[in-house]
């Protein structure tokens, strides 16, 4: 379970480019909840995420994980209960090294890291395993590495290793955005199998309006540095793509209307 | 070439790859080419020398080598993480403060000689004495050891977060490991591997000078290209055995390419700008070739 209260971030205060990301953002999520957030550009979408991850510290305001206060915790001690897939793929693995060494990294969040050897053969074993169901092939080819692999099956990758280790959030920055559809749709099918983990808590930035409505529970359109609105239940399942334009006049390019 | 000047390039070579590995780690591992080195070298050497001339084992003298040279890359690494400097200018400043610390070192004094001290290399003389190869086995062997060792550390699971750090940081922070602290590992043991080669090369040749650093940046890149040039015309990926091996090859090609423009009567003087060329040509392989290619499909299309 997460909970963000009151959280701010003004960047360049003071100078002539000061400008307000996040104004006031109060937002509690319950454990299982998967939450797809859309808005436009410089809605204050990937800067909450950023606050929440710790690539960037919150001006105010508090976040609290699992009844843990994060907010003043550095970048990588938080990344042991939180997994993250970047927009870009290039981002969330180590390309010189082998998809099991990759997996090995992932797969040591939060456990001691020593002279033990970097994989045993146990972890081999249940690296295989698990790779299989993503149906890529991948787990025939653990030992190449992933500068041979294609920009989903690194982003099919990162998902997989971002919750290999049962975080308590996913976070998920337009993960699918630097992806042909197809592929998309494919990385897309494995968010909502991981996403659906009862036990993860799940945040997905999208541009797309309607994979915001098809995948997850709960809905977040930021504008401004602000939720402007928060739908689940009744009012999003009858929420359509038109209706969600009419509701708020968002003029965006990069915005799907489809 | 004489038989002697062969030997000599040789056993020289092996120590050289050491610095070799050193430099490998900081310029291929942590993707940071890092100016300590011409530094750090004389503080191994002098460290070792003044050890050596004290009378302690010649093997602990380069153990507190591994530790000064190592000091000396934490400290580059620091003031990159803490201070924000550059890293390339981190490692200029430290180069030069180093150049009075090592002076201290060697108690105010341009050289150290190690003519009557013991040293690895003439304990081993002792110990095999009808055998004439001993500085060769004494340096292999030490770099054997130091690259097994070395290998087997990069395949720990602290040598993956190592490992990752130089190739993506945004993915090892997420991954929870602090990449700061792996910045400063990597340098220190960067540093420490150079040290050592420090040590050595000082008790190898009986002497330690203030001046001997000049440069070794640079051969140690030489022999990290050369190595990796030769063993890719084999295979584009090289496991990571392989490609330590292809550094301490490239080390030790490197030093008998120089003996034999020495003995092609090459004026000593103009080592280093020889060393700089080597380098440079090294270097210029990957665009010189897309230049060629380019022509070819020019011509070709004419």
């Amino acid at each position: 379970m997460i909970r963000i209260e009151h959280l701010s971030k003004t960047f360049h205060p003071g100078t002539m480019n000061e400008r307000p990301a996040l104004r006031d953002v109060s937002l509690t999520l319950s454990r299982g909840d998967f939450v797809t957030i859309i808005g436009s550009n410089g809605a204050g979408k990937s800067t909450l995420m950023n606050c929440i991850s710790g690539v960037i510290p919150a001006d105010s305001g508090r976040i609290v994980l699992n009844d843990i206060d994060i907010t003043r915790m550095p970048e990588h001690k938080r990344s042991r209960y939180i997994g993250r897939v970047f927009q870009d793929p290039l981002k969330g693995t180590a390309f010189d090294m082998t998809i099991e060494q990759n997996l090995a990294i992932a797969y040591c969040k939060g456990k001691r890291r020593g002279f033990q050897p970097g994989i045993s053969r146990k972890e081999r074993e249940l690296f295989r395993e698990k790779l299989s169901l993503l149906h890529m092939d991948l787990e025939n080819r653990m030992t190449q590495k992933v500068s041979l692999l294609s920009g989903g099956q690194r982003q099919a990758l990162t998902l997989f290793m971002a919750i290999l280790t049962e975080p308590a959030l996913l976070l998920l920055d337009e993960h699918t955005a630097a992806l042909d559809p197809a592929t998309a749709k494919k990385v897309l099918e494995l968010t909502d199998l991981f996403g659906g983990n009862p036990d993860i808590c799940t945040l997905m930035i999208t541009h797309n309006m309607s994979d915001a409505l098809a995948h997850g529970n709960r809905t977040l359109l930021m504008n401004d540095g602000r939720i402007a609105m928060d739908i689940s239940g009744e009012e999003r399942s009858s929420m359509t793509v038109e209706a969600l334009i009419a509701a708020f006049d968002i003029q965006n390019d990069r915005m799907l209307l489809k | 070439m004489t038989y002697a000047a062969l030997l000599g390039s040789l056993e020289l070579g092996l120590i050289y790859a050491i610095l070799a590995l050193g430099v490998f780690l900081s310029y291929r591992t942590l993707n940071t080419p890092d100016l300590t080195v011409d530094g750090s070298i004389v503080t191994g050497a002098a460290v070792s020398a003044m050890l050596c001339s004290a009378e302690v084992h010649p093997l602990l003298a380069l153990l507190a080598a591994f530790a000064a040279g190592a000091c000396a890359g934490a400290v580059t690494s620091l003031l990159n993480i803490k201070l924000h400097i550059e890293p390339l200018l981190s490692g200029i400043l430290v180069m030069l403060g180093l150049y009075s610390i090592n002076m201290h070192i060697m108690g105010n004094r341009a050289n150290v000689a190690l003519l009557k001290s013991p040293t690895l290399y003439k304990l081993t003389q002792e110990a095999f004495s009808e055998c004439s190869f001993t500085g060769l086995l004494t340096g292999g062997a030490f770099l054997l050891v130091l690259a097994v060792l070395f290998y087997l550390f990069l395949n720990t699971r602290l040598g993956y977060a190592l490992r990752a750090t130089g190739d993506n940081e945004a993915m090892v922070r997420a991954s929870g490991i602090n990449s700061n602290a792996m910045k400063i590992l990597g340098l220190a043991l960067s540093n420490g591997f150079v040290g050592l080669a420090g040590g050595l090369l000082a008790q190898y040749q009986s002497y330690a000078e203030i001046g001997m650093g000049t440069g070794m940046v640079v051969i140690g890149l030489a022999s990290v290209i050369i190595g990796e040039t030769i063993f890719e015309c084999f295979s584009k990926s090289l496991p990571l055995a392989v490609r330590l091996t292809a550094v301490c090859v490239g080390a030790v090609l490197y030093r008998l390419a120089i003996a034999s423009a020495i003995n092609a009567g090459m004026p000593a003087n103009d080592l280093k700008l020889i060393s700089a060329l080597i380098v440079t040509a090294a270097l210029s392989v990957g665009p010189l070739k897309a230049w060629g290619r380019q022509l070819f499909v020019r011509k070709g299309g004419l």
